[in-house]
């Protein structure tokens, strides 16, 4: 059984040439992911176009369902990009070196799950043409945008998140692009070394790289906090039964930090698989990320059942309606899937065999995923179906049109994790240089021949050989 | 009198420290260590020991970014908010504190990534023309210590590397 984050005595240059060969001669299957990914992609658009031009009503947003599908998937992407913020900012400040060979794509995750996200506020519009009112921008009347109002903090956020991601990004490449560039041939080598910026491996480089790397791994972690605490504050900062609740925020970033891990498990298994990363993205590396979310689904677990242990203790007529139709109503069926795959299914991580078994652990994370997704739409839609007026007490089913625009942003995301693979490395080759050189450092061979216990070890001697 | 730039590539750091540590103690006269140039594949934890404590300066940029973007930011949502006092307020005040504390935290932390990059980039040397010698071995596996040097002493520096199983050396004129 494996039981070493990664292999001491590999060869650095061997490291490089692995990382180097995956961005080389896509295979067909490559291809053919890229092509379903631009698939769902078009279908999105002429659903949007069709939606441009016929209004909101054909993806059945009408009111009181002004916020549905659009705004879960929007939360749910938001909550996708904690991700890299957790494996490589978190983990970065605590020296948890294991986070060195599986990071590098937890950050672009991030990224890209932001200009994901970032597409939805404007698509729930309507109007799209009218998204830049979100701006801070003074009409011609001398009017500013409502500073007070959550959905401008969004857009700030939002900004600052994937401004402040994409730098951490690419700052954390840059040793790495200087590493493509010495490799590269053709137009790569022109991109590398523009994107490397003239790094040369100085001892100043790489102190002023040191510290400014950890600066931004700092400012990072609050950041993602204030992102998904103000996205809760769409919700929290309303009075709708359901979403006036004071723990959102907390609840938020779990679950934004649930769905992240298990997205990188889901990755990870793809990347190993695919580019032969069987060195580096190892089964112990695969465990400690498996524990994680383990820890993180009991927390995201706790935070709602609090949430509806207070609307049940508190007695508001309101709160408790909503609470028992999310269980007897129409989106019931729903509700138990987000427990089942939320709250149950994690108990499968308990187990040793199920946690090191790659297929189990691919199939459990797309189910994690499923359940947080269904938690978003869950905190949207029933409140909206079932709020303070009966009169506007309305089941809503989202349309064809909603739905093609949600697969659409998977594919959206999928195309735009496929374009990076293949033109920067996903593993970090530095970082896992180093990884490697410390515990070199740390394993003395001779000791290790002295004392490690082997299989031909000799036997106990008993008193008695004959009983 | 022509000076030279010397490039050691050593296979490892243990090689490279042991000539730093002969350059520091002048076994090549007329040179000192704070001279010496380490490239690296990657950081070694104890570079600071054998080459002393040099400036960085990133942090000072970094708080000086923090500060100007929440300075900037309370400031700029203020002055647009002063805009409305000619409109019903609502009992609400014109520059209200609770919504202004969000956006001027979320501007603190933009400028101070902002500053944060720049003056990594600056202090780094970054964007100028790539140093001479350059070694794309550096890249993959080797530690190269360069210095420049008279030309009377490159020769004992050369020697020095060699004592220390220098893998390659490079040379080359300062223009």
């Amino acid at each position: 059984m494996q039981t070493k984050d990664i292999n001491e005595q590999i060869a650095w240059a061997k490291i490089n040439k692995d990382v180097l060969r995956s961005m080389e001669n896509p295979r067909s299957g490559y291809w053919i992911a890229v092509g379903i990914c631009v698939a769902m992609v078009l279908v999105a658009i002429l659903a949007e176009i069709y939606q441009y031009n016929a209004g909101l009503g054909v993806g059945n947003l009408n009111w009181p369902h002004m916020w549905d599908l659009y705004i879960a998937t929007f939360i749910f992407w938001i909550g996708m990009s904690h991700s890299g913020t957790l494996l490589s900012a978190i983990l970065h400040i605590v020296h948890a070196d294991w986070r060195k060979p599986i990071y590098r794509f937890a950050e672009a995750m991030t990224t890209f799950s932001l200009m994901t996200a970032a597409l939805f506020p404007v698509l729930h519009l309507g109007r799209v043409w009218n998204m830049y009112w979100v701006l801070p921008y003074v009409s011609d009347r001398g009017l500013w945008p409502n500073f007070r109002s959550p959905l401008i903090w969004d857009a700030f956020a939002i900004f600052t998140y994937l401004t402040s991601s994409a730098l951490f990004l690419y700052v954390g490449m840059i040793p790495d692009l200087a590493i493509c560039r010495d490799n590269a041939h053709g137009w790569r080598r022109k991109l590398y070394t523009v994107l490397s910026l003239g790094w040369a491996g100085t001892d100043r480089q790489w102190r002023h790289f040191r510290k400014a790397y950890l600066l931004m791994a700092c400012f990072l972690i609050p950041l993602a906090v204030s992102v998904h605490s103000i996205v809760s504050s769409d919700f929290a900062m309303s009075i709708m039964p359901g979403w006036h609740v004071t723990t959102f925020p907390p609840y938020f970033v779990a679950g934004a930090l649930y769905s992240g891990c298990a997205a990188i498990i889901t990755l990870f298994v793809l990347l190993r698989y695919f580019f032969r990363f069987e060195e580096y993205m190892t089964i112990p590396i695969l465990e400690k990320t498996v524990k994680l979310t383990f820890a993180i689904a009991m927390v995201w677990s706790y935070l709602w059942i609090i949430e509806f242990l207070a609307a049940w203790y508190g007695g508001h007529k309101a709160d408790v309606e909503i609470l028992v139709s999310k269980f007897t109503g129409p989106y019931s069926p729903f509700f138990i899937t987000m427990i089942f795959c939320g709250t149950v299914l994690p108990f499968t991580l308990a187990f040793e065999r199920l946690r090191r078994h790659l297929p189990t652990m691919f199939v459990v994370s797309l189910l994690f995923n499923l359940g947080m997704w269904l938690e978003r739409w869950m905190i949207v839609t029933p409140t909206l179906a079932q709020a303070y007026h009966p009169f506007a007490w309305n089941v809503m089913w989202p349309s064809v049109v909603q739905w093609a625009i949600v697969f659409g942003s998977f594919g959206w995301f999928g195309l735009l994790f496929l374009v990076f693979v293949k033109i920067f490395p996903s593993v970090s080759m530095y970082e896992v240089k180093e990884m490697v050189y410390h515990r070199r450092r740390h394993v003395v061979e001779e000791l290790a021949v002295k004392y490690h216990r082997r299989a031909g070890d000799p036997q106990p001697v008993t008193d008695n050989p004959g009983t | 009198m022509t000076r030279r730039i010397v490039l050691g590539l050593f296979k490892d750091f243990d090689q490279a420290f042991a000539a730093i540590a002969e350059i520091r103690e002048h076994k090549v006269p007329g040179v000192s260590v704070d001279d010496v140039i380490l490239k690296s594949p990657i950081e070694h934890p104890e570079v600071e020991e054998v080459l002393g404590e040099r400036p960085a300066h990133v942090p000072k940029f970094t708080l000086a970014g923090a500060i100007f973007g929440m300075t900037f930011g309370f400031l700029f949502l203020a002055s647009a908010q002063a805009t409305f006092l000619v409109q019903p307020q609502g009992g609400k005040p014109v520059v209200p504190l609770p919504s202004n504390f969000v956006l001027t935290y979320e501007m603190l932390i933009l400028f101070g990534v902002l500053f944060t990059l720049v003056s990594f980039i600056v202090g780094a040397g970054l964007f100028r023309r790539r140093p001479p010698l350059y070694s794309e071995m550096i890249s993959l596996d080797q530690v190269g210590v360069m210095l420049e040097v008279e030309e009377e002493q490159a020769e004992a520096l050369k020697e020095l590397f060699r004592r220390h199983k220098v893998v390659e050396i490079r040379e080359e004129a300062v223009r």
